[in-house]
């Protein structure tokens, strides 16, 4: 297949490796290096796409970041890859891309109806359209909204792709290798500053790769080329190219996006697809270089109309053509520099000038090469629907009101320019307010809020000389300032051609009688029409016209059309740019993945996870985990084909008969050191602390300072002025930073130290009326008995040589016992109890038997303890000190948590003993009552009780301790139940809490 | 993100620390009879400024230590940190 566009003698792309990919199923072929817009150019290909809203043939208008139109679907490996801007992929082998927006196929596409029907589609179309009736919005309006909406679509598959994070410290950070970038980074690097150089394009050095300059005798892409290479030898700099810095935040903190596999054919295994840079820089230097503006005029989206300076790209980097009969229209002296290169290629272009007689040194070096330049001439209208076949253009007055001498002439691309847009977008990311200059009718930086400062074009310094020089010593001044270095670097001669002023005109008037579409956003089809349609419905401020026009909206987020937007509405409203103002620029300046801001944080990576030492005897013994917090704990213990249900009742039922293990590694614990421990547990807990005696545990509740309970679990005094807490497994990172809290802010004069000793101590629980004599097994040379051992007392004990410590607390209510060992040990001691327990007909426990075994004790949990219960709510209240103060008392005597029909905690079975009641059920009175129906509480934890084999929960209920032995309804709207029940004690089981003393 | 002083550690990213919210509180003394409305103002109320505001900050993922930081609440900007127990401006 032969490139018919490709010029033989120019451009970067490495001739040698062909390149084969298909789009839209058709197979091309570039070379290596090219992106997939070269690709497709040399290949003659212009149409790729449908806009957004009319469905009108799209080509290419640019050829990097700013591109609005071409946005291709990548399809790679069975997964689809939406939003990939046809400018910035380069192309691999096997590539495969197709179009978006259009339905069938990009050149038959039945969408476009809406093209002949954009009399119906004005601006706000969608918000006067879909107002009524209000029932069509689901079934109709948004499902066609939704059809509508969007470029491409996601893979809703499994990313199989892996993502990365890097974080990164530098001195100074620079966003671009164009002329300014280079020079600075140079600059800087060689003072001895810690340099970041990010380039979003494959290759480095920007605008020098296309210019016609010289540099210390150099060409400007030779010149680009030597200093990019002597930076990559320095130590103290980075270098990045295909990386993207699209975001400027707080503390100067950037965020950039390299493209590391996006350009390979197959994904590399330990090669990550992308990867996000946090940099915190000490300075940065914007050098993002700036953005050719269109001009305006009837069908200025037509495919083959585009940026000149794309043209020249396109021909300088990728040698090819965009047109062979090509029209040049311009406001300024940059469009000559891509005629003269398309004279230099054999191609004759012609120049369409808007001013009148402007002379300058490119101006004349145009007319020397006999190149054709029409002054005070404008394009009308583009012509051809598919591709520009031909332009009415016409001679303008000097008021640049009225065309005359209309004529038609044949013509396959209109190269245009409308003079440079500064990106100010970082700069303005950073909080800098921008500042309008009249010379070159754009916004650029002002005062710079964080460590930033903008350099080159981005600066709106458009003469190489002036660029360069400012760059070295911006470099300099920077670099000086950090690293207080003097190692100046000279600065090279530059040779350039001078330019002459540009025209401020923008926007071609409508001839008399026609009514030619002239788009401003190209990505979103906002006309000259739709602005002022906005405006005459009473739209003022830009951010208003912006929103309701979608004005800027879109995927590029107006890198092309801002300032002609702001330019049309100050005129409309006879006002100047600055008056108007711009919208506001927020991150990111380009689309960026969602998987590169996920990075490999995804499923199981999504947290950490947190294993007892015990975990893989877990494991082998058929343990089926349950998250709970990061921790994962044995739910169950499956035996055969036993179900949760199954299993928990059988473990439940032998802690109840004989005796059970559950690992409680999980529980938190913290070491409570210092002579004034015992007065600041005092503070914390509700209940009475000081009088504790060493080797005893006590049970105690903690408040936050509102009254709400925050955590129960038992402290042990260790000795004089050492307690040893724990916490539940939940909040133990909270108590944490609530003890250090207080001990830090509220009562420094406290000497007491607090640290979590969690990870440190593995923990199993020994329940069930054998436990007792399981111990008197696995601690022969110490008195467990009932005396020597009574109910929250502690000991620290031999464990077949491991140093233990025996506490006897019980959270089943059975006999029980909590036994601690340092974590290394765990394993071994889960493994003794196990050997030792057989005997004793033993069987480990997961946490639902565990939940069986409080429920029916009535001992509160997290789902009583929900952040909404006072000690009272939760029948605590026994706990709450009379006598002295503690965090949170003060909020108990507020009215609302003195009531006396104050929510307590009950016990709820239903009716007929069979019918499990769903957590979350509602009590009501009466299931029949109009809705919204009086609710008295909910059902907080149900069980399945062992005790007695019928299902059991615990409920939070209005004047709870008043309705023992009501019949109330269990309603659960959610699984559509209504269950009759009995209101009794929360205590089920064991009411006075005999077995526990045993 | 910011970039923050910890006066025992040094400057840190933000992610290392949990924001704890307004530095000027004070608890009222323990044992001290106070009318409803003072607790309540104590628990509850809270200024909102935009722009300086001293708030307390926990250095979660470091030393473990509370300092008290000075903020504009709108820029971000950070004038001072202090340890717990050093005396605010």
């Amino acid at each position: 297949m032969s490139q018919d566009f490709r010029l033989d003698n120019i451009g970067m792309v490495n001739r040698n490796k062909k390149i084969s990919f298909t789009f839209n199923g058709k197979k091309y072929f570039g070379y290596e290096g090219d992106t997939i817009a070269s690709a497709l150019i040399a290949n003659g290909v212009h149409l790729v796409g449908r806009s957004f809203k009319y469905h009108r043939p799209r080509g290419f208008f640019g050829v990097g970041v700013d591109e609005p139109y071409a946005i291709l679907q990548l399809e790679r490996n069975n997964e689809r890859d939406p939003n990939i801007r046809a400018t910035e992929q380069e192309i691999f082998e096997g590539l495969e891309v197709k179009s978006v927006n259009c339905w069938p196929s990009v050149n038959f596409d039945i969408g476009a109806i809406n093209n002949f029907l954009k009399m119906f589609f004005p601006a706000g179309f969608y918000y006067k359209t879909f107002m009524w009736p209000p029932s069509f919005w689901y079934k109709i309006y948004e499902p066609f909204i939704r059809m509508a909406a969007g470029f491409g679509e996601a893979s809703i598959k499994h990313d199989k792709e892996r993502y990365e994070h890097k974080y990164e410290y530098c001195d100074l950070l620079i966003t671009g290798s164009g002329p300014s970038g280079l020079a600075s980074a140079y600059a800087a690097a060689k003072n001895g500053a810690r340099v970041i150089l990010a380039e979003d394009k494959p290759r480095y050095g920007g605008s020098l790769l296309t210019s016609d300059v010289n540099i210390g005798n150099q060409t400007g892409a030779e010149w680009s080329e030597k200093i990019i290479t002597e930076l990559k030898s320095m130590s103290n700099v980075i270098v990045k190219n295909r990386s993207q810095v699209f975001g400027y935040y707080d503390h100067n903190m950037l965020v950039m996006s390299e493209r590391i596999s996006d350009h390979l054919p197959k994904t590399q295994k330990y090669l990550p697809k992308q990867r996000l840079w946090y940099i915190r820089a000490k300075e940065v230097l914007i050098s993002s270089g700036s953005i050719e503006r269109p001009l305006v005029f009837g069908n200025n989206d037509t495919p083959g109309v585009m940026l000149s300076s794309a043209a020249k790209e396109y021909m300088k980097v990728y040698g090819v053509l965009v047109g062979k009969k090509p029209l040049i229209f311009t406001n300024n002296d940059s469009g000559y520099e891509t005629a003269i290169e398309f004279k230099k290629n054999g191609v004759n272009p012609l120049i369409l000038d808007t001013r009148k007689e402007p002379s300058s040194d490119i101006i004349s070096e145009a007319k020397n090469l006999g190149i054709e330049i029409k002054f005070s001439h404008v394009v009308v209208a583009a012509k051809g629907y598919k591709k520009v076949k031909s332009a009415d253009i016409a001679k303008i007055s000097d008021n640049k009101k009225d065309l005359s001498n209309i004529e038609n002439i044949k013509c396959d691309c209109i190269c245009v320019s409308g003079f440079w847009t500064p990106s100010i977008h970082l700069a303005s990311q950073s909080g800098n307010k921008s500042e309008f200059n009249e010379k070159i009718d754009a916004f650029i930086p002002k005062k710079s809020k964080q460590k930033e400062n903008t350099i080159g074009s981005a600066n709106g310094k458009f003469t190489l000389e002036e660029t360069i020089n400012e760059a070295f010593d911006k470099g300099y001044e920077v670099s000086n300032k950090i690293t207080e270095n003097n190692n100046k670097v000279s600065i090279p001669t530059v040779v350039e051609k001078k330019s002459t002023e540009h025209d401020k005109f923008w926007c071609v008037p409508l001839p008399k009688g026609k009514s030619y579409k002239r788009f401003l956003d190209f990505q979103n089809d906002v006309a000259v029409s739709d602005i002022e349609l906005a405006l005459r419905e009473g739209f003022r401020s830009i951010e208003h016209v912006k929103r309701y026009t979608t004005l800027g909206m879109a995927t590029d987020q107006g890198k092309t059309s801002n300032l002609n937007g702001l330019q049309l509405v100050s005129d409309i409203e006879n006002k100047v740019v600055p008056q108007v103002g711009h919208t506001t620029f927020r991150p990111p300046y380009t689309p960026v993945s969602i998987g590169a801001i996920v990075g490999r944080e995804v499923g199981k990576h999504s947290k950490p996870t947190r294993k007892s030492p015990m975990h893989e005897w877990h494991e082998k013994n058929n343990a089926v985990f349950v998250d709970a917090g990061v921790w994962l704990r044995p739910r169950y213990y499956k035996q055969g084909n036993e179900t949760l249900f199954e299993a928990s009742k059988r473990e439940a039922k032998n802690v109840r008969k004989n005796v059970g293990v559950c690992d409680v590694t999980t529980l938190g614990k913290i070491d409570v050191k210092g002579p004034d421990a015992a007065e600041f547990l005092n503070r914390v807990y509700t209940n009475a602390w000081l009088k504790l005696p060493v080797g005893k545990a006590r049970y105690g509740v903690m408040l936050r300072e509102d009254g709400i309970v925050m955590d129960d679990g038992t402290t042990t005094r260790i000795s004089e002025n050492h307690y040893h807490m724990t916490t539940t497994t939940a909040q133990a990172a909270n108590v944490l930073s609530h003890l250090e809290y207080y001990l830090q802010l509220v009562w420094p004069e406290l000497n007491v130290n607090v640290v979590s000793t969690t990870e440190q101590w593995a923990g199993a629980a020994i329940a069930g009326p054998n436990s007792r004599a399981l111990l008197m097994k696995l601690f022969p040379n110490t008195d467990v008995s009932n005396e020597g051992l009574p109910f929250m007392g502690y000991k620290e004990a031999d464990l077949f040589g491991i140093p233990a410590k025996i506490y006897r607390i019980s959270f089943s209510g059975e006999l029980a016992y909590e036994v601690n060992v340092e974590s290394d040990y765990g394993n071994f001691m889960w493994e003794k109890i196990i050997e030792v327990g057989k005997e004793f007909q033993i069987q480990p426990y997961g946490t639902e038997a565990l939940s069986t075994l409080r429920i029916e004790m009535g001992h509160v949990a997290g789902s009583e303890l929900d952040g909404r219960t006072i000690p009272h709510d939760a029948s605590l209240e026994g706990l709450v000190s009379k006598k002295k103060d503690f965090i949170g008392k003060r909020s108990l005597s507020r009215s609302a948590f003195t009531k006396s029909d104050r929510e307590k905690i009950v016990g709820v079975v239903p009716l007929d003993k069979t019918t499990s009641i769903p957590e979350g059920s509602y009590i009501v009175k009466d299931p029949k009552a109009k809705l919204p129906n009086p609710k008295l509480g909910h059902v907080s934890a149900s069980c399945w009780s062992v005790e007695y084999d019928n299902p059991f929960s615990l409920a939070i209920i209005k004047d709870g301790k008043n309705m023992i032995g009501q019949k109330l309804f269990a309603m659960s709207p959610l699984k559509n139940k209504t269950i009759p029940v009995e209101i009794v004690s929360s205590h089920y089981v064991d009411p006075e809490g005999k077995r526990v003393r045993a | 993100m910011l970039y923050i002083f910890c006066p025992h550690c040094g400057s840190r990213s933000q992610n290392e620390f949990a924001y704890g919210g307004d530095a000027t509180v004070k608890r009222p003394e323990l044992n001290k009879e106070i009318s409803d409305q003072e607790w309540n103002n104590f628990v509850y109320l809270r200024k909102s400024p935009r722009g300086k505001h001293l708030e307390l900050w926990h250095h979660i993922s470091g030393c473990r230590q509370w300092i008290k930081v000075e903020r504009d609440t709108s820029t971000h900007e950070i004038f001072k940190t202090y340890k717990a127990d050093e005396l605010t401006e």
